[in-house]
C-alpha cells in the first residue's frame, strides 16, 4: 500500500519535473526541475529494489551532472529568449507530429503482451524488490551487478571506457590550445636556483641611502 | 572457451584499440610535429589488423562476449573493405594538412578510434553492443568534422553532426527499448525467436523496429534523414569528407543488414516496404537534389544519397544474393569515393583548395591525367558500362527483381538515368568548356596514387575480376543466413 503510494507519488513528479523542464522559461529552473526528475527517478529504482542505481543517480548525475549544467547555463551568454522566437511557428507542425507519435504509443501500449516465451529469454533475470527483501542471503546489488559487469558484460565494459577515451580525445583536441606569453611553474628552476643568484649584497655607506 | 581463445577472435580490434593508445602516448611524447610519422604508424596498425582479418578467419563464425560479438565472413568481408579504406584516408589526408596547424597527430589516431567503433559495430550481435558501436563511432567522427576548429564551416559542421547524430541516437535507442520490452531480450538470436513465434501481431515489436530503422537509416544518410548530408560534407576539411562518404556509410549499411537479417528475418513482411521507400526517396533526392548544386562536395553528398538509396534495394530484397549484391555495391562505391575526393583534393590552387565545379571546366586542356582518371570515375558513379559502377548496380536490380519488387528496380534505373546527367554534365565540362585557370602540378605521391589505383581499379581491374569480388561477397552473405 506504502508502496504504491510512493510509486504514485514518484511518478507523478517525475513526469511533473519532467514536463517543467521544457516548458519554464528560465534555464536555471529548467534545470533544477531536471534535479526533482532526478530525485524521483531515484525514488523509482529504490522501489525496484535497485538501491544502488539510486544512490548512482542521486550521487552523478544529481551531484555532478545537474551542477555541471547549472554552471554551464549561468556561464554562457546565451539569450534564451531570441532562441525561442520561432517556437510559435513550428508549434502546429510539431504539435501534429507529437501527437500522431502519442497516438500510435497508446495503440501500443494498448496491445502491450509480454511474450510468454520472453522471461526464459533473459540470462539474468532481476531479482524483483520482493524476492530481495524476502531473501537477505542473495546478492546484494552491488554483487549482482558486479557479477555481470565484470564477467558477461565486460565487452559493453571496456567499451564504455573506449568511448569515454575517444570523449576526452575530442575535448582536448577542440579546446586546447598552446598559448603564448604566459607565465608558467618551472619547479626545476625554482629548486635549481643558488643563493648567489637571487641575493645581491650591498654595502652601503650609511647615511647616503640607496640609489 | 578460455579467455585467451575468446580473444583471439577479437585480434583486429585488439590491434586497433591498443594501437591507437600506444600512438596517441607516443605522439605525445613526440611532441607537435610528428603527424607525419604517427600517420606512417596508424596505417600500419590498419595493415596489422588487415592480416589479422584476412589470415585468422574464424570458420564457421564464432559468438562471444556472451553472446554480444560475432565474428563471421560477413563481418570479415566488411571489416577488411574498411580498414584499408581507412589506410588510404590517412594517406590522402596528408596534403591536404600540410604545413597546416591543423596537422596534429589526434587525427590519424581519432580515425584509428573511429574505425575500432565500426568494427565493433559490424561484429554487434546485440542492442547494447550496437548502439555503443554506433556510439564509439560517431563520437570520433563528430571531433573529425570540427577538426579544423578555426574554421567556422568546420566547426558548424562538426556541430550539425553532433547535434543530429545525437537525435538519431534517441530514436535508435527509443525504438531499442521498445524491442527488448516487447521481446524480453537484447541478443540478435533472441529476438529472432520471439520475433518468430509472435509474429506480425506483436505490434510493438514492429514500432520499435520502425524507430531503430529509422536511426540506421539516419546513420547511411539515406532520405528522408539526409538533412545533415550536405552541409557536413560541406563543411568538414575534405580529406574527413571522404572518409564521412566512405567508411562510416558501410558500417552502418553492414550494421543495418546484420539487424534487419539476424534479428527481423521472420518480419520480413513488416519491414520491406519500410526500406522500399527509403531507398526510392533516397534514389530521388540523390538524382534531383543534385542537378542544382555548384560545389562539388555537396554535390558529392547528394550522390553518396543516392547510392546509399540504391544499395537498399538490395537489403529491400531481403534475400542472400540481395545481401551479397550490396556489399558489391558498397566496395565499389567506396573505390570510386575514394577516387573521386583523390580527384577533388588535388583541385589546388594557389591560396588552397577549390571546390566549385565551374572550376574544373576545360580540365583536359591544363591538366589531362587529372581529366581522364575523374572521367572514368564520373562515368563508373553514373553506372555506365563497362565501367565496374555499372555491375554493382546491375547486381542490386537483378536482386530486387528476383525478390519480386520489380518497381522498386524500373525506378532505380529511372533515378540512375537521372543521375547520369549530372556526373556527364561534368565530364561535359572538362573537356569541352574553355579552361579554368590551371591547378598546381605538386599535389604529392600519396593522392596521385590513390586516384590512379581507384580508377585502375574501377576500369579495368575490379571488372575482370568481378566474379572474384561476386565469389566473397556470396560467401560473406552466406555467413547470415
Amino acid at each position: 500500500m506504502v508502496a504504491t503510494i510512493a510509486f504514485y507519488v514518484f511518478a507523478l513528479s517525475a513526469i511533473a519535473a519532467g514536463l517543467m523542464v521544457v516548458a519554464s522559461k528560465n534555464p536555471v529552473h529548467s534545470v533544477l526541475f531536471l534535479i526533482t526528475a532526478f530525485i524521483s527517478a531515484a525514488g523509482l529504482f529504490v522501489l525496484m529494489g535497485a538501491e544502488y542505481l539510486a544512490m548512482l543517480l542521486v550521487v552523478v548525475y544529481v551531484g555532478a551532472v545537474a551542477v555541471l549544467f547549472l554552471f554551464v547555463v549561468m556561464m554562457l551568454d546565451v539569450d534564451f529568449v531570441e532562441m525561442k522566437q520561432g517556437f510559435l511557428q513550428y508549434l502546429p507542425i510539431g504539435g501534429a507530429l507529437a501527437a500522431l507519435v502519442v497516438i500510435e504509443l497508446i495503440l501500443v501500449v494498448s496491445v502491450w503482451a509480454f511474450p510468454s516465451d520472453a522471461e526464459l529469454a533473459r540470462a539474468h533475470p532481476s531479482p524483483t524488490a520482493a524476492q530481495t527483501v524476502s531473501d537477505p542471503n542473495g546478492p546484494t546489488n552491488i554483487e549482482a551487478l558486479g557479477l555481470i559487469l565484470y564477467t558477461d558484460y565486460v565487452h559493453f565494459f571496456q567499451i564504455a571506457g573506449m568511448v569515454l577515451l575517444v570523449a576526452m580525445i575530442g575535448a582536448i583536441i577542440l579546446t586546447f590550445r598552446t598559448r603564448e606569453g604566459i607565465k608558467k611553474q618551472d619547479p626545476a628552476a625554482q629548486v635549481a636556483r643558488k643563493r648567489e643568484e637571487g641575493v645581491e649584497l650591498k654595502d652601503i655607506p650609511s647615511g647616503q641611502g640607496l640609489t | 572457451m578460455t579467455l585467451v581463445d575468446m580473444l583471439s577472435y577479437a585480434y583486429p580490434e585488439l590491434v586497433l584499440a591498443i594501437g591507437s593508445m600506444a600512438l596517441l602516448i607516443t605522439g605525445v611524447f613526440m611532441g607537435e610535429n610528428s603527424a607525419q610519422k604517427i600517420s606512417l604508424a596508424s596505417i600500419a596498425v590498419l595493415a596489422i589488423a588487415v592480416a589479422f582479418v584476412v589470415f585468422r578467419p574464424a570458420v564457421g563464425g564464432a559468438t562471444i562476449f556472451a553472446d554480444a560479438f560475432r565474428i563471421d565472413g560477413f563481418s570479415e568481408f566488411v571489416k577488411t573493405v574498411l580498414y584499408i579504406t581507412a589506410g588510404f584516408a590517412i594517406m590522402m589526408s596528408h596534403r591536404y594538412f600540410q604545413g597546416d596547424d591543423n596537422w596534429r597527430f589526434e587525427y590519424p589516431i581519432l580515425i584509428l578510434l573511429s574505425v575500432f567503433g565500426m568494427s565493433l559495430m559490424v561484429s554487434a550481435n546485440d542492442l547494447i553492443a550496437l548502439y555503443m558501436g554506433i556510439e564509439t563511432q560517431s563520437l570520433a567522427l563528430y571531433v573529425l568534422a570540427s577538426i579544423n576548429r578555426d574554421s567556422r564551416r568546420s566547426t558548424e559542421a562538426g556541430l550539425k553532426y553532433f547535434v543530429l547524430g545525437a537525435l538519431s541516437s534517441c530514436l535508435m535507442l527509443y525504438g531499442a527499448s521498445l524491442i527488448y520490452g516487447f521481446t524480453g531480450s537484447v541478443s540478435f538470436t533472441e529476438i529472432a525467436k520471439i520475433a518468430e513465434t509472435s509474429g506480425g501481431e506483436n505490434v510493438g515489436l514492429i514500432i520499435g523496429l520502425v524507430f531503430l530503422i529509422s536511426g540506421l537509416a539516419f546513420k547511411v544518410s539515406a532520405a528522408p534523414f539526409h538533412m545533415w548530408t550536405p552541409d557536413v560534407y560541406e563543411g568538414a576539411p575534405t580529406p574527413v569528407t571522404a572518409f564521412f562518404a566512405a567508411a562510416p556509410k558501410f558500417a552502418a549499411m553492414a550494421l543495418f543488414i546484420r539487424v534487419l537479417m539476424t534479428a527481423f528475418p521472420t518480419a520480413l513482411a513488416d519491414w520491406q516496404m519500410v526500406i522500399a521507400l527509403i531507398a526510392v526517396a533516397s534514389m530521388m533526392v540523390g538524382a534531383f537534389s543534385a542537378i542544382a548544386q555548384t560545389n562539388i562536395k555537396r554535390l558529392m553528398a547528394y550522390s553518396s544519397i543516392g547510392h546509399v538509396g540504391y544499395a537498399l534495394m538490395g537489403l529491400a530484397a531481403g534475400t542472400a544474393p540481395g545481401v551479397s549484391s550490396i556489399l558489391i555495391y558498397m566496395t565499389i562505391y567506396i573505390v570510386m569515393t575514394i577516387g573521386a575526393f583523390a580527384c577533388i583534393l588535388m583541385m589546388r590552387r594557389r591560396g588552397g583548395l577549390t571546390e566549385d565545379i565551374s572550376d574544373l571546366s576545360g580540365l583536359t586542356k591544363t591538366n589531362m591525367p587529372l581529366a581522364l582518371v575523374l572521367t572514368i570515375l564520373l562515368f563508373s558513379l553514373a553506372g555506365i558500362p563497362p565501367m565496374a559502377g555499372f555491375f554493382g548496380k546491375w547486381y542490386v536490380f537483378v536482386a530486387a527483381v528476383d525478390a519480386g519488387l520489380v518497381w522498386l528496380a524500373i525506378l532505380g534505373v529511372l533515378a540512375s538515368a537521372v543521375s547520369a546527367y549530372y556526373y556527364l554534365r561534368i565530364v561535359w565540362f572538362m573537356w569541352f568548356d574553355e579552361p579554368a585557370p590551371a591547378f598546381e602540378r605538386d599535389v604529392g605521391p600519396a593522392l596521385q596514387m590513390t586516384a590512379g589505383v581507384s580508377a585502375i581499379m574501377v576500369f579495368p581491374i575490379l571488372v575482370i575480376f568481378i566474379g572474384v569480388l561476386y565469389q566473397a561477397a556470396d560467401r560473406a552473405a552466406a555467413a547470415l543466413f
